[in-house]
């Protein structure tokens, strides 16, 4: 029950998790408009984050070393990480390095 | 090569790329003349006379931008057609022109296929070609593959000559980005611009291009460049200046003291002035024949003398 509650504001509450056993261990942040959204996104440590660029202009996720950076994104690419330690990541753009956002792992 | 027939432009294609060049357009011809940079945009009726009213022009050369080859989204699908268009507006109001420069993102994702196609696009300007890497050149490799290609001799894509009195200048702004940050040159390249530019006397004019302005145009959609104060530190000495770049899709220009800063347009698509849209992204609801007003080339001259610096721009249409 906890474990949806920190889905559910991951996801901005605008998702309601399903009742899949592994839906807790999701999250997904979109890219509209040269913006990541949430701008702030807090999950639990295992949680497998999703990141889908839906801008026609390409970019990128950097998260801080060590974590990986992402290939580049076009149109309605995704890319996927999985936080396995808890943190404060703030990732951004490497194209358009003004965007910038954060993931809470507790 | 595998793919390059998906970037020719198909005869179906080629309609829609003549289609859009009713709403895009081509370049911009630059003339230096006594230290006075002019510009008229290729295509414009002043642009038609200007080979022949700049024919004492001591250098002119044209500048092309943001071709982004292998983007095929509104308010373009054919980005090729529309460079092609461009590339052939170039050919025909050249005039004296000696050489071509483009302020990068030359392609859309880095691809081969994409580097290969504007290649041969631009080789029928019949103009030589300096290059200065965008963004979306350097995604592979650290952009190693668009160096190797386009900036033969210079690995890191800066690079400096001398023609006709000018000094010519090709700044990389586009690489190790930081978080929150805007364009960046970095210590090394600044370094090198300091020890290049040292040695010369204050009255050579100076042509600087990079992609992303080395001014701030708009510092919320990261239109500038973190360190360009420090480059503009180094050339403020100097009498006439000009800095030539890229990167926002449209006409924007300003003067400071000796420093004439100039924006050119793209070729693919126009990007919205700053903070008239939710963001920088392509405008994709132009209305047909309005595109031709958004594109753009740029030439130009420049004459031997003295004067005061000006640029003159004019719009390709109403």
């Amino acid at each position: 029950m906890f474990r949806r509650l920190i889905l559910a504001v991951a996801l901005g509450g605008v998702a309601a998790p399903g009742p899949a056993a592994r839906a807790a261990d999701t999250a997904t942040v979109t890219i509209d408009n040269f913006t990541f959204t949430p701008a702030v996104l807090t999950i639990s440590v295992g949680t497998a984050v999703t990141w889908t660029n839906h801008d026609d202009i390409p970019h990128t996720v950097v998260l801080p070393s060590p974590a990986p950076r992402s290939p580049v994104l076009d149109t309605d690419d995704h890319f996927s990480f999985t936080f396995a330690a808890a943190g404060t990541y703030t990732y951004f753009c490497s194209l358009h390095p003004h965007m910038q956002a954060t993931v809470v792992v507790k | 090569m595998a793919d390059h027939d998906s970037s020719s432009p198909s005869d179906t294609s080629r309609r829609g790329a003549l289609e859009c060049m009713l709403w895009a357009g081509a370049g911009v011809l630059w003339t230096v003349s006594g230290g006075v940079p002019r510009s008229s945009l290729l295509g414009s009726a002043q642009a038609a006379t200007t080979p022949a009213t700049t024919q004492a022009a001591g250098l002119s050369f044209v500048q092309i931008s943001d071709s982004h080859i292998g983007f095929k989204n509104p308010p373009n699908p054919d980005t090729p057609g529309t460079l092609t268009e461009a590339i052939a507006l170039v050919g025909q109001q050249k005039g004296s022109a000696a050489f071509m420069l483009h302020t990068g993102d030359v392609s859309h994702l880095s691809k081969p296929a994409e580097f290969d196609t504007a290649a041969q696009i631009n080789a029928g300007a019949g103009l030589d070609v300096h290059y200065v890497p965008g963004e979306h050149d350097v995604l592979v490799d650290d952009g190693q593959p668009f160096f190797e290609r386009f900036t033969k001799g210079a690995a890191k894509g800066w690079y400096s000559w001398d023609q006709d009195g000018v000094h010519l200048v090709a700044l990389n702004n586009v690489q190790n980005l930081k978080a929150g940050g805007l364009g960046n040159l970095g210590a090394e390249q600044l370094a090198w611009l300091d020890k290049d530019l040292k040695p010369r006397p204050a009255s050579q004019p100076v042509v600087v291009f990079a992609h992303v302005p080395l001014w701030t145009v708009s510092e919320q959609w990261g239109w500038g460049t973190d360190d360009g104060a420090q480059a503009l530190a180094l050339l403020r000495r100097f009498g006439s200046v000009t800095v030539l770049n890229g990167h926002i899709h449209q006409v924007m220009q300003k003067v400071e003291g000796n420093l004439a800063f100039h924006t050119a347009r793209s070729t693919a698509f126009p990007q919205p002035a700053p903070g008239t849209a939710p963001s920088p992204g392509p405008i994709k609801d132009l209305p047909p024949g309005r595109l031709q007003a958004m594109l753009g080339i740029t030439k130009v001259s420049r004459v031997q003398g003295q004067g005061a610096l000006a640029i003159v721009d004019t719009p390709l249409g109403a």
